[in-house]
């Protein structure tokens, strides 16, 4: 199939299936565009796709857009579901009953969450210890996981066990499906700086998983996350903003309409970090740019790999620069810090720089922290060498954990 | 396109560099900063008539191969690669842009051929101790004498004013900014070589005393000398660029090799962490040139804003990999013998030349009206 037949498929989805239509439409049109193959165009047919290059997948996503009003966005849809975890089932799920779970998956009627991090296992991620033990055609499981995002809506989760404690940390590990609903499974929200649960903590207490819904072979595991990660990567390395967009908007838009009696000095030395701060954010936008371009051409260059941590350290200062200039103003925090579940939206720049200031905190930890971006920088992308290592090639029951 | 480069410019880099790395490794830095004169002419010469590159960006018309800022860039950054001892970013960049910029016809076809070829060297004499950087603070006035002019009073930190034997210099006639073209044996000019705190580009200060001057440019010029000066800094942001890039490299391999307490010491976090923030920085800096060689066609004010950003960005950038890299050499890149302290001294050199960053810097925000009500 062309292009052309591409778009015309897709007008014809829209023709047929009205996403306008009243009433929530969302199910019966994804349904239908699962169906049409036009959910994820490389997919196999059968399986919401076409068998197609997966660049051709823009094509629909522009008709989508021209064609109705409503545009259901995939990232809010079902974000770790279609963002990591649809890839991840159509590489190593099972056949029987493939397509109604990848289905569910795309029109949202089943939320997908990610059980990776534990209380023990941040950085160290191939240390979990969560431990899955056999027992006849299931596996049980017990331990704890954290910062998962959605478990309190979701119907299935994707986790990395441990089913084997003799063997190195990396060879020990195995991957599943989780059916959040199975007895043992409880969910609670996990409170974080800004007194709201954006994430949730999942305890595991004697959960039994079927053989049939482990992803991989045994062992596999860590393979499988890694794979589910670099989707991930794919997932959130969306387009490259607008110029003087984003944070450092915010942070202008401030500098100009917050009244404040500073004095000369203050007043240059807080325009100087201002203009230090623009600049950043602008060659970070523009390294985006170059990265982009390097990968349209398939050539990997040290551009892709800096935005993460420039990111984090960039939005942090530009955050911290935004109550400086509010001043005082930054010691009332109007939206409070009461326990709630979900996060917080802002009516104005001022509220909004307040709470994403303290949001912004995780910039650096979140999807891999700086730390541990500045060693992959260093050593995939500079080749220095590695540390040395105390846990390689050691079962991993020998391992002393904090 | 932004960032699109070309398989012509890919060529430019690979012939540029595979001449700079033959004839200005860094034995050769090291002759050329002790020589008297402070480049080397048969080189030069070469590199107007084998590269092209002394006329890179000399129009057409006047004998230039009339290129833009991108193989500008390309160029500046394989110079400041290898730290070139040469007069290109007086002559080949500032003064030619001036000429291109603001000099009348008859002072264009009469100049610009010379430069191109290599057969001259001009510099731009703008610079006055009290506020070098800002042509509006220039105050050398030209005295009308019959057809002519006389200028009196002194320019500093003058580029490459030592060697230049095509001296243009910028003084006001009836409070408007001007070009004057002054003989390099006139009356009354006196130069002297400053002892350069880089000694891989000097300066000179020029003292005039009644010398004569012929004026080569009508009306008022503030626009066109800023218009030229932010060429300047923009292959000078490339040239630190080009310097920063390499110091990175040179550090990454040290750390690759040197070994104490029995590991290489890049395998130290705290060493391979200082290069990861050396490689963003690098990185920043490429977008930071690229962005402004790329925004040549646009208007004068993006072009002006991405100038400021890439100076004020690539100086403090450049410095502080010079710095870190001196750090990681311990002992070694504090000797005469590395070549850290080269780099290191061009990077100061290069972050207080044309103003320092925080002075791009407020000249950007001013550009962009931060803060204004």
């Amino acid at each position: 199939m062309n292009e052309s037949e591409l778009r015309e498929r897709t007008r014809a989805l829209l023709k047929e299936v009205n996403p306008d239509a009243k009433g929530d439409q969302r199910i019966p049109f994804r349904g239908a565009q699962f169906d049409r193959g036009l959910a994820w165009v490389s997919f196999p047919e059968g399986l919401g796709g076409l068998g197609l290059a997966p660049k051709l997948q823009t094509v629909v996503q522009d008709e989508l857009h021209k064609g109705a009003k409503t545009y259901y966005e995939d990232m809010l849809v079902n974000p770790i579901g279609i963002g990591m975890g649809a890839a991840v089932v159509l590489a190593y799920g099972r056949e029987e009953g493939k397509r109604e779970l990848l289905r569910r998956m795309f029109t949202g009627e089943e939320i997908w969450c990610q059980l990776f991090s534990e209380p023990s296992a941040g950085s160290d991620l191939a240390g979990l210890a969560t431990r899955a033990v056999r027992d006849g055609d299931d596996w049980v499981l017990n331990g704890q996981k954290t910062w998962t995002t959605l478990a309190h809506i979701s119907k299935w989760g994707l986790l990395v066990a441990r089913t084997n404690p003799d063997l190195p940390k990396h060879d020990g590990l195995s991957y599943f499906m989780l059916d959040m609903q199975a007895p043992g499974v409880e969910v609670r929200p996990l409170y974080q700086i800004t007194g709201e649960a954006e994430f949730n903590e999942v305890f595991l207490n004697d959960v039994r998983i079927p053989q049939k819904h482990m992803l991989g072979e045994e062992g596999q595991g860590w393979k499988v996350a890694i794979a589910t990660l670099m989707n991930e990567r794919v997932a959130l390395g969306g387009g490259a903003s607008k110029k003087g967009g984003g944070p450092i908007a915010v942070l202008l838009e401030l500098f100009e309409n917050v009244e404040a009696k500073r004095s000369p000095a203050e007043e240059a030395l807080l325009r100087d970090r201002i203009a230090k701060l623009y600049i950043e954010a602008e060659l970070l936008r523009l390294t985006g740019i170059r990265a982009k371009a390097a990968r349209d051409s398939n050539v990997v260059g040290p551009e892709g790999s800096v935005g993460k941590v420039a990111q984090a350290e960039i939005g942090k200062a530009i955050w911290e620069c935004c109550a400086d200039v509010l001043g005082p103003d930054a010691l009332v925090y109007e939206h409070g810090y009461e326990l709630r579940q979900g996060s917080t939206s802002s009516p104005n720049s001022r509220l909004h720089a307040k709470y994403t200031l303290l949001r912004s905190r995780a910039y650096s930890i979140e999807g891999g922290t700086s730390e541990i971006m500045r060693n992959i920088l260093g050593e995939r992308v500079l080749g220095l060498p590695g540390e040395p290592r105390v846990d390689k090639d050691v079962p991993w029951k020998e391992i002393r954990r904090s | 396109m932004l960032f699109e480069f070309s398989d012509e410019h890919g060529e430019l880099r690979r012939t540029v560099r595979d001449f700079f790395e033959k004839e200005s490794d860094e034995n050769r830095v090291r002759e050329l900063m002790s020589s008297e004169q402070g480049f080397d002419p048969t080189c030069w010469g070469r590199m107007a008539e084998e590269l092209g590159i002394v006329g890179l960006i000399v129009s057409e018309e006047h004998g230039g191969a009339g290129l833009g800022m991108v193989e500008l860039a390309i160029v500046a950054e394989e110079m400041g690669r290898v730290l070139l001892c040469a007069p290109y970013l007086s002559s080949a960049v500032l003064a030619t842009s001036v000429l291109e910029f603001a000099a009348d016809e008859a002072a264009q076809k009469e100049i610009l051929p010379k430069l191109a070829s290599g057969e001259a060297i001009a510099t731009l004499a703008f610079s006055e101790a009290a506020n070098p950087w800002d042509f509006s603070a220039i105050a050398m006035t030209a005295e009308p004498k019959g057809d002519a002019f006389q200028l009196s009073g002194e320019k500093t930190y003058v580029l490459d004013g030592q060697i230049a034997n095509e001296i243009i210099v910028v003084a006001r006639v009836d409070g408007s900014l001007a070009l004057f073209r002054v003989a390099d044996d006139a009356s009354g000019l006196s130069r002297e070589a400053l002892p350069p705190f880089d000694p891989t580009r000097r300066i000179a200060a020029l003292r005039f005393k009644n010398t004569p001057a012929s004026r080569i440019s009508s009306g008022d010029l503030c626009c066109q000398l800023e218009c030229a000066l932010d060429r300047a800094i923009i292959a000078l942001a490339a040239e630190q660029l080009g310097g920063a890039q390499r110091v990175l490299e040179t550090t990454i391999d040290f750390a690759k090799t040197r070994f104490q307490f029995g590991r290489p010491i890049g395998s130290f976090q705290v060493i391979k962490h200082g290069c990861a923030d050396m490689l963003v920085e690098v990185e920043f800096a490429r977008s930071a040139v690229y962005n402004a060689a790329f925004s040549g066609d646009e208007d004068p004010q993006s072009v002006a804003v991405a100038a400021q950003m890439a100076k004020s960005y690539c100086s403090d950038a450049y410095l502080d990999i010079a710095n870190r890299s001196i750090q990681i050499h311990g002992g070694m890149g504090f000797t005469w013998e590395h070549s850290a302290h080269l780099y290191y001294k061009r990077a100061k050199a290069s972050e207080i030349l044309f103003g320092t960053a925080s002075y791009h810097r407020e000249r950007m925000a001013a550009l962009l009206g931060f803060g204004a009500r």
